[in-house]
């Protein structure tokens, strides 16, 4: 079995677009005029702004060759730790695409959109069953904004209770984007070092545990991959002391059907719908992250919020104590048909087998790499598995170095130097969408990789040879920073 | 078997071998029974590809969809013809299906297409520089206030009244937990915000004026420029209807320090709302304290041209709760469409499409002036505009909408001082039939 | 990374444990960071640095420095008022790594409590902290 997936194909150099473009070429065509032209007053008019200018074979072929650029889950298997690049399921789009969803103006009066307020309510609904939380909002934007959805609440909550709070309990293990969504609340983000065994130890919790902290933020299962198995009691300490629990969902994909977040305590949890639900990531989004809430919290939810009366859908305002907007409308409505569309195709009996073979999947790599890889914790994982670099760094070989080699042999890189708890990681997350061979496949590249380290090093610093691009210089893009293009000339 | 899941059970016995486990749920085994459901999920489905396409159609079809031309609402959200061209390349799965471009060898595509709308967008707003993109408009309004907050160390802004009202409430909820105060800018008569109201330019960060604004009126933003940096103060521009830039000067050219507003006008579906696109511009002396992800060009070991990301110590992966913002998604896909979309206009297209979207509101505003509906304000328009009907139209809008006519959006739901007032739009796609179907029907 | 033997560490220049390093030139002292703490942040990319005119405790963040996948505050040794900064590091921030202890200096400041410099570290004794 040859484990080298990339092969040399015809690939095209392209320029920019206003390289490529011509003036007086356009790729449009303009409606016909109709109506008459009606001056602009001259004090308002202005030259149109350096837009190139291209036919629609130009548009195309520059749009097709840089695709062509892209390794995406369509072309390979995209091991990206904690991002779950599992496979985009096509009927999705084309349900996102029918007219009555994409071409639907948000402002429709109610009586001409039932069916996407429906939509709403049901996706509500469908989600609040897969968490085993009261209520939910789909107005976040992405993951990012669902976790500042969710600090808010807590802020919203602590103020209800007349004793607002200061600080917050943020896991070592945590994404960054964790203190940072807490800093907006203007909470002082306080570290808790997880234990010898990866996992968070109640005691930890309690010594820091106060009436002046708002709460814990927990991802569950973490990013080590490892279920937090204390989460139950590590909620009952926060609440006795007035604090709220928030779950970070980044990782939902591998308890679905499992674990019941509002019996942990888990009072408010984020979902990242292009992570667990298989919407598209499109190189960086858009994604959706909606908020779900126990009974208590849920009149502090983003409105507008979808109630229903008589047998008809009805946006509603009449929630006082609501945390406010965090979008123009009502959120990234056509990544929810695609959610939705999702949870349907798969039902609850294949949604649970999702989360059986993503976990299985993942610790197939884990017991395949252990020979040649140091693990983070060797011990069953969930979704997901971490390694260091620490068996190759005697060769002069570190974990960047492993990543671009595993381009070369077809594979996009895990993520890498992340936790920061583990000093040169690399978070391998396959997802239950690969099959046995792929795995075996990025297993054999890894073991040939690990060889390759200890023989010829200088492989694997100089990788990757295959991609479009060899190692591209970061330091030159910081420190003398060009993000537009020179203007045009005069 | 699911067609998404490929594991055969030889397969997955095989694998559970390897692994040392008998049974796929002992993987499981370190969920406490506490933390377990204690029911199963109760979901409908699953539904084969036909029966969902069924269900889907079912609930897609009572919607009403712009595309019958019958629907004159813009208000923040605008219908505009996509060409075929730019829905192609923007679902091509190497596109869709990439995550955010950490390993730029792999992800070149991406990362050239983000750097050209960068650059697109940093000429259509005239400034320096663009980000990756935001959320949408609103978000990138509530970023742009808070990177003032943190240019000029002053806790408080303004805000006109004339910016969108949904705008102005998510800048609230980003705003308000923060401590920052916001003072509002009332609108005058004129449909706009008067410059000589902005009295104190020392104590707040910016001023935000939005131009067009809710109205479909051009703001005097050069002025408030100039009185903000009399101040100290920054001024930001926000924007609903890029667009307008084909036809009228560019918020950097009149001076704002940050634009920021929504981009779904350009080559983006509605989607009843999102995803949209949030552009954000500013000064390159500025970039620092930016929000969102950034695009630089570089070189390889080769010495050929390629991009990564960059600048990236302002973002919240490394400065964690000291990064300029929580954000780690661009809306990447719609900026590529955006791209694609101006480009497909080109310079001379995008300057002929926003005449002809003028061209077509003024013919609806004359057209109804004729029918005693008068414009509300005097101020200049772009493809939307403000028109008060007679006391008691409201039953006949509801009555029209019924029949899938929306004759715009009642604006008395934001600003109750407005009764009878109603915010209308005519782009492109409506025909000048359209238009007179329009007139015809709300005939006093 | 380079081992601890291989960086240097000059005898006339004082140290704190947060890494800058203290040069006294006619009453002013100069201010920079140390071979070690540029060695391990790698490639410097910025350097951000406060206004000539300011005055700043000891201890206190008077800037940071970034590499491409990091950014570090920088501390103050001494109390006093920042009389000049070092303008090349905004177009050139590579001194840092070329030259810590020269060119790659980063701020003058006029010391408001001459006693603090007593607390300050011998390069011996730097060096030994960073062993342990």
């Amino acid at each position: 079995m040859n484990p080298v997936q990339a092969a040399a194909g015809l690939v095209f150099e392209e320029p920019l677009l206003w390289e490529r473009g011509r003036p007086g070429r356009m790729g449009y065509s303009l409606p016909r005029r109709d109506v008459e032209e009606t001056p602009v007053p001259e004090a308002l008019a202005a030259e149109p702004p350096e837009i190139p200018e291209l036919s629609e074979v130009d548009l195309v072929r520059h749009y097709v060759r840089l695709s062509q650029w892209n390794v995406a889950v369509d072309t390979a298997m995209y091991p990206l730790g904690s991002c779950t690049m599992k496979y985009n399921p096509k009927t999705n789009e084309r349900q996102a695409a029918l007219p009555g969803f994409a071409l639907a103006h948000p402002l429709l009066p109610e009586a001409l959109c039932q069916g996407a307020l429906e939509l709403i309510a049901a996706l509500e609904c469908l989600l609040a069953e897969i968490t085993g939380l009261d209520a939910v909002s789909l107005q976040p934007g992405a993951g990012a904004q669902g976790e500042l959805a969710g600090m808010l609440i807590f802020h919203a909550f602590h103020r209800r209770q007349g004793r607002p709070r200061s600080k917050i309990l943020v896991p070592d293990t945590a994404h960054g984007t964790n203190p940072a969504s807490a800093a907006l609340c203007g909470y002082r983000a306080v570290p808790v070092a997880s234990g010898g065994q990866g996992i968070l130890e109640p005691e930890a919790v309690a010594r820091l545990m106060d009436e002046e902290t708002a709460g814990i933020m927990i991802t569950n299962p973490n990013t080590l991959g490892l279920f937090e198995g204390h989460v139950a009691e590590i909620a009952r300490i926060v609440h006795a002391k007035g604090g709220l629990v928030y779950g970070d969902g980044a990782n939902m994909n591998a308890v679905l059907g499992r674990v019941d977040l509002g019996r942990i305590g888990v009072d408010v949890l984020h979902l990242n719908l292009h992570k667990t639900f298989a919407t598209p990531h499109g190189g960086g989004g858009p994604g959706a992250g909606p908020v779900c809430v126990t009974r208590r919290l849920a009149p502090f939810l983003p409105v507008p919020r979808v109630v229903h009366r008589e047998g008809r859908f009805f946006w509603s305002e009449d929630f006082p104590l609501s945390i406010g907007k965090l979008q123009a409308f009502w959120g990234n409505f056509g990544v929810l048909v695609r959610a939705y569309a999702y949870i349907l195709s798969m039902g609850a009996n294949h949604l649970e087998e999702v989360s059986r073979l993503a976990v299985l999947n993942a610790n197939y790599l884990r017991v395949g790499l252990r020979g040649d890889y140091e693990p983070a914790h060797d011990r069953p994982c969930m979704h997901e598995c971490v390694f260091s670099d620490a068996r190759q760094r005697p060769h002069g070989v570190t974990t960047l170095d492993i990543a671009k080699r595993l381009m070369d042999y077809g594979f996009h890189p895990p993520t890498v130097y992340f936790p920061l708890v583990v000093p040169g990681a690399l978070m391998i997350e396959p997802t239950e969408t690969e099959s046995k061979e792929m795995l075996d496949l990025f297993l054999a590249a890894m073991a040939a990789i690990a060889a390759e380290a200890r023989e010829q090093p200088e492989l694997l610093r100089e990788a990757p040879r295959r991609c479009l691009r060899r190692r591209l210089d970061e330091v030159q893009a910081a420190r003398k920073p060009r993000l537009t293009g020179s203007p045009p000339a005069p | 078997m699911m067609r998404y899941l490929p594991h055969t059970p030889e397969e997955t016995a095989a694998m559970l071998a390897a692994v040392g486990v008998d049974d796929l749920e002992r993987l499981f085994d370190v969920i406490p029974p506490e933390c377990r459901r204690t029911r199963p999920m109760t979901l409908p489905g699953p539904m084969s590809e036909w029966e969902l396409n069924r269900h889907m159609d079912g609930l897609a079809a009572r919607v009403t969809p712009w595309s019958r031309a019958r629907v004159f609402l813009g208000a923040g959200s605008y219908p505009h013809f996509i060409p075929e061209a730019v829905r192609f390349v923007t679902q091509r799965s190497e596109f869709v299906t990439a995550y955010t471009p950490y390993q730029p060898e792999m992800s070149q595509g991406t990362l050239q297409a983000i750097f050209e709308y960068q650059t697109l967008t940093a000429r259509l707003l005239g400034l320096e520089v663009a980000n990756a993109s935001m959320y949408d408009g609103a978000s990138a309004l509530a970023e742009a206030l808070l990177m003032a907050v943190r240019l000029t160390g002053r806790r408080a802004v303004a805000i006109s009244r004339a910016v969108h009202p949904l705008y102005r409430r998510v800048a609230a909820t980003y705003l308000d937990p923060a401590g920052i105060e916001r003072r509002e800018l009332d609108f005058g008569p004129e449909g706009t915000t008067d410059p000589a109201r902005l009295a104190d330019a020392r104590q707040i960060a910016a001023v935000a004026v939005q131009s067009p604004n809710v109205f479909g009126c051009l703001e005097p933003l050069a002025a408030f420029a100039a009185r903000a940096h009399e101040g100290g103060a920054l001024c930001v521009a926000a924007f609903s209807e890029p667009l307008a830039f084909g036809l009228f000067a560019s918020p950097g050219s009149l001076g704002a320090d940050i634009a920021c507003g929504e981009g779904q006008s350009l080559g983006i579906p509605p989607s009843f709302g999102g995803p949209g696109l949030g552009m954000f511009a500013a000064r390159l002396a500025h970039v620092r304290q930016m929000p969102g992800r950034l695009v630089g060009e570089t070189h390889d070991l080769e010495g050929r041209r390629g991009f990564v990301l960059t600048l990236s110590t302002r973002e919240q992966h490394i400065r964690r709760e000291k990064a300029t913002s929580n954000i780690c998604t661009n809306n990447s896909l719609c900026a590529l469409a955006a791209a694609a979309y101006l480009a497909c206009l080109g310079k001379r297209g995008l300057r002929e499409l926003a005449r002809l979207n003028r061209d077509k509101a003024e013919y609806l505003k004359r057209g109804l002036a004729a029918q005693g509906v008068r414009p509300a304000f005097p101020a200049p328009t772009f493809n939307e505009f403000t028109a008060v009907f007679p006391p008691g139209f409201r039953e006949r809008y509801l009555r029209l909408a019924e029949n899938g006519l929306v004759a715009g959006f009642p604006l008395e739901r934001w600003y109750p001082e407005l009764s009878d007032h109603y915010l209308l739009c005519a782009t492109e796609v409506h025909e000048r039939a359209d238009l007179d179907a329009l007139i015809a029907e709300v005939r006093p | 990374m380079k081992p601890v033997s291989e960086l240097s560490f000059p005898e006339d220049l004082r140290y704190v444990e947060s890494h800058e390093w203290v040069r006294l030139e006619e009453g002013i002292a100069r201010i920079g960071i140390t071979d070690y703490a540029q060695d391990q942040l790698g490639d410097v990319v910025f350097v951000e640095l406060p206004e000539a005119g300011k005055t700043l405790a000891r201890g206190a963040a008077f800037g940071s420095v970034e590499s491409v996948k990091a950014v570090s505050e920088l501390y103050m040794p001494l109390s006093g008022r920042v009389v000049e900064v070092n303008a090349a590091l905004s177009s050139s921030p590579e001194l840092v790594n070329q030259s810590p202890y020269g060119e790659g200096w980063m701020i003058r400041v006029e010391p408001s409590a001459p006693a603090e410099l007593e607390g300050l570290l011998a390069a011996a004794d730097y060096r030994e902290r960073l062993k342990g």
